[in-house]
């Protein structure tokens, strides 16, 4: 057992640090939110250049393959100031796209996107799917040169920009079954597919997917026909590890935040953190943070486990406790700063929206404490 | 950064856990397989056992007859004691004044007292409290005069937990009255319950037992010897005294076990024609729970691992008696719960309800104790708000 990081871990820590503070500081997603895009290519390159984007991924492709670890730390520090660049989509497209994709596919889809010349999105969650992978209406029907598909997909992150996407669709069965999941790999201008871009609360924009008889060559198959779901579960699995790291430097940020604020707001003559009501809230919210840090290390270790149910275990603890965690710690952490803090001019609302972005995304608490509620281990030495 | 147990540690759980089986009287396993409670006699026969293998006194160096192990192992022995259900030993002795002996005591005290503790044969409690004097324990009053060879130790000390049971008591007392602040005026002193003088009142907690006890000094004499460390110097001793095994008060094998009873409980009981267990909502409701536990248990680890490494208890340790008490009071609500209407069960006849329930009602109404003991959750909140946020004093 052991939580220290490396030296090699402190220096990538030290160098994302110096990069939100100089390069990429809360004003810049503040800026970026009425960007149509919302963040930007060559930040992008940057984040590639500086070796970020390629550390989950072999050299093969152009990565170095560290750890997950490596990943999450870098996540989480560009989460205390909302960094907007695409990686955590990334890495879900790049998870299953790297573990079942052939030579040439990771050549032409994942090399350049580890090289930030491109960006990559997954789309997989359907309108009655909720946030089950397997609740798949989309269909891909076989074709004398490969797929037709037809169906929508929702909420895709990073598929109003993204160059090409990884999408879900059954090859056979129907919503719900485990088999004759496939994934497919779609360009942006795919013929049939069309995308439309939302808005979302925190700032970002996600795609509604359209498709319309989109007709691809067998090529773009990922893997084997309808085999496809333990790997995008996975990659899922990856994305709710992503997003309790951020949640972590979120919450970090948010709680120096409201400690700051409650030692300089002065009233009935005093700073408000002398009160004893607002110590014992703020020291709850420290507790929290706590917690969801400590989950979210075991979240970026277990994700890499072997055994699936250890991973899925794992996973599902920290990401309810995200939730759970997160949520308290910027509802109080706005309450903290009174009216100040419902105010688009300061920054804890930032935050506030982006938590409940990241609560939800990958599973929300419900779904992560059903799903840990239906492992074996929940009822051992019980049933 | 790894976050399992290595294949050395994990052999060792094993180890502990077949050592209890073996090592358990069937009486006392008998009731741990259904979560009775322990006698007092009870809890000393066990002390007395693990005591004879060497593991009474995990966190005691080797000379003084502790077994040598690290951090890790003792967070597992303490984890596999408390899961196996089997009777906790009285931490005064063990986990409070032994360790503060061997810090600060001298030749004599060590020679005195340690190996009496370690074998069971001497119980310990604690005088701390007093009736003026709780969460504001500096403001204590009881007074222990200089006289010559002895103190003179007047005054009442109260919560002083299983006193009724104890050879010794370990006091702060007050020794100057006229000290500039009154932290400095205290002593840390031992005092032999049979002493002249002193007399014993236990409450009945709303458990329905017997467990803290308000203890009366009048002209009681304590030999010098006892005091330990320097004169004046108690309230330092208090704070060193509290510093010793930061990383097992969460209690985290208190709550597995009593999920683990909750659970069992959900299974046997009946509803709407299926196991309670299998209720959509009551699973999620013991999920939620254990979650909650589980990332305790995480950030549990963060300190052992600190603890591994020689730190100094870092931010995280101090969350684990707060959200640690919090959780084995919600465990044992949730046991209410699911009990239903055995809920109201109070000490009835064997067979009115299942064994397992019996002590629920008991066990829940005096796990209220656990977020006011040792430094109750507001004082412990103050103190990270202070140490650890820095926020401004009031």
């Amino acid at each position: 057992m052991d939580f220290e990081l490396s030296e090699d871990q402190r220096l990538l820590v030290d160098s994302v640090q110096s990069f939100v503070k100089k390069d990429s500081p809360i004003e810049r997603m503040r800026r970026l939110r009425d960007h149509e895009v919302g963040w930007e290519k060559s930040t992008w390159k940057q984040m590639a250049e500086l070796g970020w984007l390629g550390v989950l991924f072999p050299e093969s492709v152009g990565g170095s393959q560290l750890s997950f670890v490596e990943v999450g730390l870098i996540i989480e520090q560009l989460g205390t100031t909302l960094v907007p660049e695409p990686i955590t989509a990334l890495v879900t497209a790049g998870v299953p796209l790297w573990k079942l994709g052939n030579a040439e596919q990771h050549e032409r889809y994942l090399s350049p996107a580890l090289g930030g010349d491109t960006s990559l999105a997954l789309a997989y969650l359907e309108r009655d799917g909720r946030f089950d992978a397997r609740q798949i209406a989309t269909r891909a029907e076989k074709t004398a040169s490969g797929y037709r598909l037809s169906g929508s997909k929702r909420w895709v992150q990073n598929g109003h920009a993204a160059d090409h996407l990884v999408v879900s669709a059954r090859t056979s069965g129907g919503p719900g079954d485990s088999d004759g999941v496939s994934l497919f790999l779609l360009d942006a201008g795919q013929p049939g597919l069309r995308r439309t871009t939302v808005k979302q609360m925190d700032g970002k924009k996600s795609a509604m997917l359209e498709l319309e008889g989109v007709e691809v060559g067998a090529e773009r198959l990922l893997g084997e026909p309808g085999a496809a779901l333990p790997a995008l579960e996975l990659a899922l699995d990856y994305g709710a590890a992503a997003t309790c790291t951020e949640g972590a430097g979120v919450m970090q940020t948010v709680l120096m935040m409201t400690r700051n604020y409650l030692t300089e707001r002065r009233q009935f003559g005093v700073p408000i953190g002398s009160f004893q009501a607002l110590q014992h809230r703020a020291v709850d919210m420290f507790v929290e943070t706590e917690l969801a840090k400590s989950t979210a290390i075991l979240a970026m270790l277990d994700v890499e486990a072997e055994d699936a149910a250890v991973r899925q275990r794992s996973i599902s603890i920290a990401k309810a406790q995200l939730a759970e965690s997160g949520g308290f710690v910027v509802r109080q952490g706005t309450q903290l700063h009174g009216g100040i803090g419902v105010t688009d001019e300061h920054d804890v609302g930032l935050y506030f929206k982006r938590m409940h972005v990241l609560s939800t995304l990958f599973g929300d608490a419900h779904f992560h404490t059903r799903r840990f509620a239906s492992l074996p281990s929940f009822t051992r030495n019980v049933a | 950064m790894d976050i399992s147990f290595s294949a050395e540690h994990e052999a060792f759980r094993q180890e502990v856990r077949d050592y209890i089986t073996g090592a358990l009287p069937p009486e006392l396993a008998r009731k741990a397989e259904a979560d009775a409670e322990f006698e007092h006699a009870e809890v000393m026969s066990w002390h007395r056992i693990l005591a004879q293998k060497g593991w009474a006194a995990p966190h005691w160096p080797k000379q003084h007859g502790g077994p040598g192990w690290d951090a890790a192992r003792r967070f597992i022995f303490s984890e596999e004691i408390e899961l196996s259900g089997a009777p906790r030993l009285s931490p005064f002795g063990l986990a409070m004044v032994g360790p503060l002996i061997i810090q600060f005591g001298s030749d004599y005290q060590k020679q005195r007292f340690l190996p009496k503790i370690l074998a069971g044969e001497e119980v310990w409690c604690q005088g701390y409290s007093e009736p003026n004097a709780g969460s504001d324990l500096a403001s204590l009053q009881l007074r222990a005069e200089d006289r010559g060879d002895h103190f003179l130790l007047n005054g009442q000390k109260t919560w002083t937990t299983y006193a009724q049971y104890a050879d010794f008591i370990f006091v702060l007392a007050r020794t100057n009255g006229e000290a500039k602040k009154k932290q400095e005026g205290i002593s840390f002193i031992l005092c032999d319950m049979s002493s002249e003088g002193l007399t014993v009142k236990p409450f009945l907690t709303t458990g329905g037992t017997h467990a803290f006890c308000e203890t009366w000094f009048e002209n009681v004499k304590v030999p010098k010897e006892h005091l330990v460390g320097e004169l004046n110097q108690g309230w330092t001793m208090a704070k060193a005294l509290l510093g010793h095994e930061r990383t097992l008060v969460a209690g985290i094998g208190i709550s597995s076990r009593a999920l683990l009873r909750a659970k069992r409980i959900a299974r046997d009981t009946m509803s709407d024609g299926r196991r309670l267990l299998d209720d959509p909502v009551i699973r999620q409701e013991i999920a939620a729970l254990e979650l909650r536990l589980e990332s305790l248990k995480m950030a549990n680890f963060r300190a052992i691992a600190g603890a591994q490494l020689g730190h100094a208890p870092g931010p995280e340790s101090s969350i684990l008696k707060l959200r640690g008490t919090e959780i084995q009071q919600a465990c044992f609500d949730l046991c209410m719960k699911l009990m239903g209407m055995n809920s109201l069960t109070w000490f009835n006849e064997p067979g009115t309800v299942p064994d397992r329930e019996h002590w629920v009602p008991s066990a829940f109404n005096y796990m209220r104790a656990a977020t006011i003991y040792a430094g109750s959750n507001e004082i412990q909140k103050n103190i990270i708000a202070k140490l650890i946020l820095g926020l401004p004093s009031a």
